[in-house]
């Protein structure tokens, strides 16, 4: 079987201060980290390689720097990793993001495409399923569980608001799985050295098998028209006070906005 | 394309098991602002098996014409079969604009026919505006959204391609009053399948009964993060919950310590809650939880750290140990009802 799993590098958003002068980011010294999500995707891969033999491929869209997500999926275990770096792919929205991955995949073997849910710095759950689309192929999404039957198809578990769902895909498809299902392995010592001798294929615009209008800023229906740092409320009252004043003080306040 | 002959505002009108989801009225609301803005009509698209009964508590609740899609095909959610009737009611009406709940559902249909239109899409919006272009005077389209974790706010255009869409997390938007017998028009919608691309089919749906109430309708919640500690806490916020009439929700922490069930949880990875009072126990207040909650109407905090984030998002703040004062304060609420 061979399993191609999409990845992304982003910055770790827990660690985002706003600059309480600037009003702007601090983005420096924020750590880059392999996408959560994404991470759970390689952990279901990467099971799915040690129970039924697979080869893994992972993908990456971004800067030169991405390289070393990459590194660490060949340490966590994976064959082959690909990273697209190309200005043309600049400024892509979900729309050119997922059409240029689709023209990469395009160009592999596959019985398997597996994507996180969704990247921490955007929370858009778009790339996935516009990929999906592109390939024309089926998705389940928000996946917490995924086995692959004898005839090809997969069942696959999703988790919804209100429910479990279990379903079956018939072939290829593309899944979206979330990180919280799937406790990705650590890098072993063994992989760390090896990844660093191993092979990263780094293929531009011209390597895709894509129209490159659609790509990049171009490509992108989506506009940022500005952009600004969330303003937070004027705060209220604060009380250091004795729990007895403390609940006189609640209670006033309820019954002055008529909560009780 | 030419974007002036893209015209009305479209819901996707969710619904499970047959139940319109109160996310859709809350895009109702908000498409009526819209649509009136514009001068253009809300078309609602409702989709399931015997679900036509209910096209008219759409129409009360904002909808001018509601599309019928109502055979066995589209009785449970599933991605080709929705996608397919959604885009063929979007080629033949042409709307401008089409908003979508960002719950599993539509976070799973919405970006498919995005990229089957190949046109824009907004996720998880918490504002929709029609604003005027200063240089034209031309009325646009915009869609604001957190990003970065919650970190920042941008606002994201679509100028070129139609319709424009944008997904909205229940609980953001609001309603608007029913208007019983409000008139509008039901039109019965026949999709024409393209079965060969039917490839997903569902074994089981284990419905999770823990959530049979949900925290986004309440009016109050009384929310606990790290500082509650246990069960035995929770306990203490249930009790004040049960007295204020109200439930019981969770920030991530609590929920990742495995206390409490992921349903309950407030915050960029649970639900958005916007209640009439938000009591946050023992809660810091990262900003992914504040970007669940601090839309309510009024904010109570205790917490024992008086440099807690959740202070700055609070109306009324209070320093010391919840583990003591929640209980003093129910009891002193069952004897303040008992007046």
């Amino acid at each position: 079987m061979n399993i191609i799993v999409c990845i992304k590098q982003v910055p770790d958003t827990t660690e985002i201060k706003i600059d309480p002068v600037k009003n702007t980011l601090i983005r420096e010294g924020v750590p880059s980290i392999m996408n959560p999500d994404d991470k759970g995707g390689l952990e279901l891969a990467l099971q799915m390689k040690d129970k039924y033999g697979a080869n893994v491929t992972v993908i990456t869209m971004g800067p030169p720097q991405a390289d070393l997500i990459l590194r660490e999926a060949f340490a966590m275990g994976v064959d082959r990793a690909i990273l697209l770096s190309d200005r043309k792919f600049a400024g892509a929205d979900t729309l050119a993001t997922s059409y240029a991955l689709a023209g990469a995949i395009k160009t592999l073997d596959y019985d398997l495409i597996i994507a996180g849910r969704q990247a921490i710095d955007g929370d858009t759950a778009q790339v996935g399923p516009e990929m999906a689309e592109h390939l024309g192929l089926p998705q389940v999404s928000y996946v917490i569980d995924a086995e692959r039957e004898k005839n090809g198809n997969f069942i696959v578990k999703k988790e919804n608001e209100d429910s479990v769902q279990t379903l079956e895909v018939e072939g290829k498809c593309v899944l979206t799985v979330l990180a919280s299902a799937f406790e990705a392995r650590y890098m072993t010592v063994a992989g760390i050295v090896d990844a660093y001798n191993k092979e990263v294929e780094v293929w531009g615009a011209d390597k895709l098998d894509v129209d490159e209008n659609k790509l990049g800023l171009k490509g992108s229906p989506t506009k940022v028209w500005q952009s600004f740092p969330k303003q937070l409320k004027a705060p209220g009252e604060v009380f250091e006070v004795s729990e007895e004043e403390a609940v006189e003080i609640i209670v006033n306040k309820l019954k002055e906005k008529h909560l009780i | 394309m030419d974007i002036k002959d893209y015209k009305n505002v479209y819901v996707f009108a969710e619904q499970r098991g047959g139940m319109i989801q109160s996310v859709a009225y809350e895009l109702l609301g908000k498409a009526r602002d819209l649509a009136d803005a514009l001068g253009e009509k809300v078309v609602a698209m409702l989709l399931g098996h015997n679900v036509k009964d209910q096209a008219q508590s759409l129409i009360e609740m904002g909808a001018d014409e509601v599309l019928v899609a109502d055979c066995p095909e589209l009785k449970d959610y599933l991605t080709e079969q929705y996608s397919q009737v959604v885009y063929q009611m979007i080629c033949e009406g042409k709307p401008s604009i089409v908003l979508y709940g960002a719950t599993t559902i539509g976070r799973d249909l919405a970006p498919r026919i995005a990229s089957r239109l190949k046109t824009g899409l907004t996720a998880d919006c918490t504002k929709l505006e029609i604003g005027i272009v200063e240089e034209t005077g031309e009325k646009q389209f915009r869609s604001t959204r957190p990003a970065f974790g919650g970190n920042l706010m941008a606002t994201i255009l679509c100028p070129n391609t139609r319709p424009q869409m944008s997904t909205v997390r229940p609980g953001v938007m609001q309603k608007r009053v029913r208007e019983a017998g409000r008139k509008g028009i039901i039109t019965m919608f026949a999709p024409k399948f393209d079965t060969s691309k039917f490839k997903v089919k569902v074994i089981e749906t284990k419905m999770n009964c823990k959530c049979a109430d949900d925290i986004a309708d309440a009016k109050i919640l009384v929310s606990g993060g790290r500082g509650v500690h246990d069960k035995e806490g929770f306990n203490k916020l249930q009790a004040l919950a049960d007295v204020l009439g109200g439930m019981v929700a969770s920030s991530r922490a609590m929920v990742d310590a495995g206390i409490m069930d992921h349903c309950f949880q407030v915050g960029q990875t649970g639900k958005t809650v916007r209640p009439n009072l938000y009591m946050a126990c023992g809660i810091s207040g990262a900003i992914q939880h504040l970007a669940g909650m601090e839309e309510s109407d009024f904010i109570i905090a205790i917490n024992k750290d008086k440099y807690a984030p959740i202070f700055s998002a609070a109306d009324l703040g209070i320093v010391g140990d919840l583990h003591k004062i929640v209980p003093m304060l129910t009891e002193r609420l069952k004897k303040e009802v008992e007046k």
